[in-house]
């Protein structure tokens, strides 16, 4: 039960950091390698809103959504665009953006540098335990898993329920079918692009108030990020957000009941038997 | 996308909207003059830039060389413990004048490097700073590996190399190895004993049992600390409870606080880095894990630790430690804070700027900058220091502290080799 509820909690964690990626690349074909900066970016918003002026997390990853939304859009609108443009195939604009947002994320690196400093942040914020059946847990990471939760659940619903919802959806599944019946096909990848950076930095500043962060550890989330989209399936939320669970279910139990030190090994079993038996994803179509 | 359906735009304007626009701002002939300016400016630059290494050579300064990580994992660590040492150091030595040498005195000219926390890049930045730059005195580089990496380009060269931030027990061998290498913070061996000794006092008093829970991180530092402790704790009389590791970087330390309260240890014991710190700390604290003696190592002593957990952190033992009282750590606190804007940390960052002052003092004593005789200066000198007298006639300093203690919001040292000043060890408080 212990190890259920802690996994289940590293899960929501877990979707934090790659449920935002999942929609950059499910709808707009970015695979973006700069997601972890802007989740740290998220993290320094956090950081700073809480130190300077004693704004709650909880406040701020709300309040800064629609300003890392609109930076994302920009990014999309101003520098992945043209490069969608040019690019002759999918595999193309796949190489293409990934050298570009790989670049990005040297540039988002040295900018946040220049301004923190190369230290490491850490602040308390409802470091508190929170008893469960007479366990403790920590508040903190029960209220960035209720925030996934919402997260997640919020958006499965808009992509199925709504009209604007079925557009991406629609993207996702053939940006060239799209195009032909009329669907504005740059426009609603910059959308999906920008919500998905906004969830990213929102998930950043909620991770920010029990990980200990600093300017150059983003590339720490990208990876763990890649791995849960790739293990979920390229196309579907869903599968994201089920991998993401899996990978901190199976850590956990690794952890408590083998070893500590083989969770990443763990980690990497999982996500190797993923590929060999489901290489789409565990929520991906097979190519027909 | 963009493979078709787009049969209405121009493909040479898709390239990007920016050259587009300047394309069509501007004819021809006023790229043309553009391009000339641009030459023009460009001569300038180089004139000046020859210029101003004219006047410099004039001024006569001491170049010194610096490489250490500004971007990497270990670009965190150097931002606190090891830059800010340099900066201080420059800055205070320029702002009496300068190195007081033979003939006259000459201002310091610093010369760094981001060796992107890899060996290579270490050791091609070593390798360009006495070639390329040839500057007369470098900077040891931070941490134990890039220590080791670039120790045989500094013997190559003949550069005395002053370590501060490289802890591992093959410092003997180094030091008949390579002749110019000092040692001054103390060894992996001195560091598990310092806790033991630490342990086996509390014990004594009555404080704490025997049962103790030991974790590490996996990675060399870790491994390196762990396997030396096991010997040295069971030999001491202690039982060791619980005895796992976890990988660097794990996000979620909360199995292993479980494991090890689980345990019922009377001590709790983590070979840690500084994420992990953090991490197991704070899972301490929400676990109620409540043990009399608690200690991680690496990063208790920075400043960002007692920033974070506030009175939390009183009674946690730690790596280093320093002695707060005396009168030059109090006036090198405040010049830190002055010139950096940053406070030093508890431990190495005292080391780091002393490693300095061995040089600078070795440099005027000598009265040039010949290196050899630098160097030999370092071996039969004692030098004075912000951690107090430094003699390294062996390359390896005796004195140094192991084991600290955050006791009313500073990181006392409780446990040393040579040191006087050691506080006594305080019981941890239960958890605020």
């Amino acid at each position: 039960m212990d190890i259920l509820i802690i996994g289940v909690l590293l899960g929501g964690a877990y979707a934090l950091m790659a449920v935002g990626l999942q929609l950059q690349y499910g709808v707009a074909r970015i695979m973006n390698l700069a997601n972890g900066e802007i989740l740290v970016a998220g993290a320094f918003g956090a950081f700073w809103f809480f130190t300077g002026s004693q704004v709650s997390p909880l406040i701020t990853v709300i309040g800064y959504a629609p300003v890392a939304f609109a930076a994302n859009w920009a990014i999309y609108r101003y520098l992945m665009l043209p490069l969608v443009r040019r690019s002759k195939s999918e595999g193309h604009l796949e190489v293409d953006s990934i050298l570009a947002t790989f670049g990005l994320s040297f540039i988002l690196v040295g900018v946040m540098l220049a301004l923190f400093g190369g230290e490491f942040f850490s602040y308390s914020f409802l470091e508190k335990p929170f008893d469960i059946m007479g366990q403790p847990y920590e508040q903190n990471r029960l209220v960035a898993f209720l925030y996934a939760a919402a997260f997640c659940v919020g958006l499965y619903v808009w992509l199925h329920r709504t009209r604007m919802g079925l557009t991406l959806r629609a993207v996702s599944v053939s940006p060239e079918a799209s195009r032909r019946v009329g669907i504005d096909v740059a426009g609603a990848s910059a959308l999906a692009f920008g919500l998905g950076g906004a969830i990213t930095a929102a998930g950043g500043g909620l991770l920010s108030t029990f990980l200990v962060f600093d300017a150059s550890i983003g590339i720490i989330f990208t990876m763990k990020a890649l791995v849960i989209v790739i293990m979920g399936g390229l196309r579907d939320i869903r599968g994201s957000i089920v991998a993401a669970f899996v990978l901190g279910l199976t850590e956990t139990a690794v952890a408590s009941l083998i070893d500590p030190g083989l969770t990443l090994a763990a980690a990497y079993v999982v996500f190797i038997l993923v590929l060999l038996f489901r290489p789409q994803g565990i929520f991906g179509r097979r190519a027909t | 996308m963009g493979k078709a359906g787009r049969p209405t735009r121009n493909p040479a304007l898709d390239g990007g909207e920016g050259a587009a626009a300047f394309l069509h701002a501007s004819t021809k002939r006023e790229r043309l003059m553009k391009t000339r300016s641009y030459v023009t400016a460009a001569l300038a630059g180089l004139l000046a830039g020859a210029l101003s290494i004219g006047v410099a050579q004039a001024q006569k300064t001491v170049k010194i060389g610096a490489s250490a990580p500004k971007t990497g994992p270990l670009a965190v660590g150097a931002s606190i413990t090891h830059w800010p040492n340099v900066k201080l150091w420059v800055e205070t030595v320029n702002a009496r004048g300068g190195l007081k040498l033979k003939d006259g005195q000459r201002k310091i000219e610093l010369i760094e490097y981001d060796d992107r926390t890899t060996p290579g890049e270490a050791i091609k930045n070593v390798t360009r700073l006495a070639t390329q730059d040839k500057a007369d005195f470098i900077l040891a580089p931070y941490g134990t590996g890039f220590n080791l990496a670039t120790a045989a380009i500094f013997a190559k060269f003949g550069y005395p190399m002053v370590t501060s931030t490289s802890i591992t027990d093959k410092q003997e061998e180094l030091v008949k190895r390579y002749p110019g290498i000092f040692f001054t913070l103390g060894s992996t061996s001195a560091f598990s004993e310092g806790v033991a000794d630490v342990l086996k006092k509390m014990r004594g008093e009555g404080k704490i049992g025997k049962r103790v829970a030991m974790v590490n991180v996996a990675d060399a530092f870790g491994i390196e600390l762990a396997n030396a402790a096991r010997p040295v704790f069971k030999k001491a009389g202690f039982e060791i409870v619980y005895d796992k590791s976890y990988p660097l970087g794990t996000q979620d330390l909360s199995p292993v606080i479980r494991g090890a309260k689980a345990a019922k240890p009377d001590a709790f014991v983590a070979w840690s880095y500084p994420p992990d710190t953090f991490g197991l700390t704070a899972q301490a604290k929400v676990q109620g894990l409540d043990t009399k003696a608690f200690y991680t190592a690496v990063a208790t002593a920075f400043p960002a630790f007692v920033g974070k957990f506030g009175a939390a952190a009183e009674g946690i033992l730690g790596g280093g430690g320093i002695y707060v009282e005396s009168p030059e750590m109090k006036a090198y606190f405040e010049a830190h804070k002055k010139i950096t804007g940053k406070s030093p940390d508890y431990w190495a960052s005292p080391v780091v700027y002393a490693t300095y002052q061995v040089l600078e003092q070795a440099i005027e004593g000598v009265g040039e900058l010949d290196r050899k005789k630098v160097t030999e200066y370092i071996k039969k000198n004692k030098f004075k220091t912000v951690v107090g007298e430094m003699d390294l006639s062996t390359g390896i300093s005796n004195k140094f502290w192991t084991v600290g203690q955050w006791q009313g919001g500073k990181f006392h040292g409780v446990n040393s080799l040579n040191i006087p000043g050691a506080k006594p060890v305080m019981e941890k408080p239960a958890w605020k």
